[in-house]
């Protein structure tokens, strides 16, 4: 690793005060660091969001929704998001128990890795990404892989996640890495169905709108029937062709309706 | 460079560090605390998991300034008060659970930290909960027999592989 500077500050407003120049923030550090060892990074100086008291937890807004800190672990999401069982599932089985005890959701969603898994949870729940500056929704956040709306320094603050009537979330694991080769997040909502993907496209994150309209007038999986995902754009590597990703986008979407509870 | 202080096995510690040490550096190279391993650096093996304010981490993730304040456990604070082994550690060796070695304190530092918050887990819910500690000797059929026993469950259920 190149030298940098370390701060921890224990307020957001300390926080976006630090984040000045060459400065990057940490999360939970578990992409960043091994991103640091690779020297695939030079940041002056990390300002550590961990010690944010303000950016850790799980409530329940006054509107209903489910609002998670940006600072939140993975193993507390798990733990205490029980009102959104499809959210708190793809917490429990992102990486493993000593990754959960230290990455983010805010971390993550920052990082938008394009086979990351909350980003499937947040675009498929319609959720609100909150940061220091404004509320960004989970339809403007994704700008691509790696890429997101967020402007240099603004820090997530908070995600609020509307709970859904009927969501589930499967991922086909990468085995080495446990990131998803496919992962989908389905959520049946007032206003139709959202179907979102990771893992398996090169623009990121996405929504599967052919899905969503079948789904929508018919919640069953064989719904599904008859449709089929273009295998043009999608990430094709040793693990998996662009085809075979797009063939089990339609898998793994069919076996989310069918466990959405 | 960053002066920090921490409890480790229930010493209190300080040192001085770059931003850029890690955790498991400091452990290692500062308090000379070698029980805990670094085998692959990538965050993937679980060779360098230790307790940080009870929670397992893997210590090569995780910076050094990071953890001050904060209590820490290793390998070498799990021996009980009579320097004899505590009941994981006696499990693993009257059960196998190891060949090199290498990867046991990370083992049985993960173990801990299941069995604190899920006391007589099953033998799926071991297997899941080592995903993240890798070892190359084992099979880690011996490893997870010495976990379950160390729970006090019977391992005769589990059949040999």
């Amino acid at each position: 690793m190149y030298a940098f500077e370390i701060e921890r500050p224990e307020t957001v407003a300390d926080a976006a005060a630090a984040l000045t120049g060459e400065a990057q923030a940490l999360g939970g550090g578990q992409t960043l660091i091994p991103t640091l060892k690779q020297r695939l990074a030079s940041p002056e100086k990390l300002v550590s969001l961990a010690g944010i008291a303000e950016m850790k937890g799980v409530c329940t807004g006054d509107d209903g929704r489910l609002c998670v800190g940006g600072a939140t672990t993975h193993a507390t999401v798990a733990a205490e998001a029980g009102s959104f069982p499809a959210l708190a599932e793809l917490a429990s089985h992102i990486g493993d128990p000593a990754v959960r005890n230290r990455g983010t959701i805010g971390g993550s969603l920052a990082n938008n890795d394009p086979a990351a898994c909350y980003p499937a949870a947040v675009l498929g729940a319609g959720a609100t990404i909150v940061t220091n500056t404004r509320e960004i929704a989970a339809d403007d956040f994704f700008d691509g892989m790696f890429t997101t709306a967020l402007n240099e320094g603004e820090i997530i603050t908070e995600v609020k996640f509307p709970v859904a009537q009927k969501a589930n979330y499967q991922k086909f694991v990468q085995p080495a890495s446990r990131f998803a080769m496919v992962g989908v997040f389905v959520a049946q909502t007032a206003e139709g169905v959202r179907v979102a993907v990771t893992g398996a496209s090169e623009g990121g994150v996405f929504r599967w709108s052919e899905a969503e309209a079948a789904l929508s007038a018919n919640f069953d999986a064989s719904a599904l029937d008859g449709l089929s995902l273009d295998a043009d754009g999608m990430i094709g590597d040793l693990h998996g062709s662009p085809a075979y990703r797009a063939h089990l986008v339609k898998v793994m979407t069919g076996r989310a309706v069918k466990a959405a509870a | 460079m960053t002066d920090i202080s921490m409890t480790v096995n229930g010493k209190a510690v300080s040192g001085s560090v770059e931003g850029r040490t890690l955790l498991v550096d400091f452990l290692r190279n500062d308090l000379r605390l070698t029980g805990t391993h670094v085998g692959c650096d990538t965050s993937q093996c679980g060779a360098c998991v230790v307790h940080v304010d009870g929670l397992a981490v893997k210590a090569c993730t995780m910076f050094a300034a990071e953890a001050d304040g904060a209590e820490v456990a290793t390998i070498e604070g799990q021996a009980n008060a009579d320097g004899s082994l505590n009941v994981i550690q006696q499990a693993f060796q009257d059960h196998h659970g190891l060949q090199c070695g290498f990867c046991t304190p990370g083992m049985v530092m993960s173990a801990a930290a299941l069995l604190k918050d899920n006391p007589k887990p099953t033998e799926a819910e071991i297997r899941d909960y080592l995903e993240g500690n890798i070892c190359r000797c084992t099979g880690y059929h011996n490893i997870v027999k010495a976990i379950m026993a160390a729970s006090g469950q019977d391992v005769g259920a589990i059949a040999a592989e």
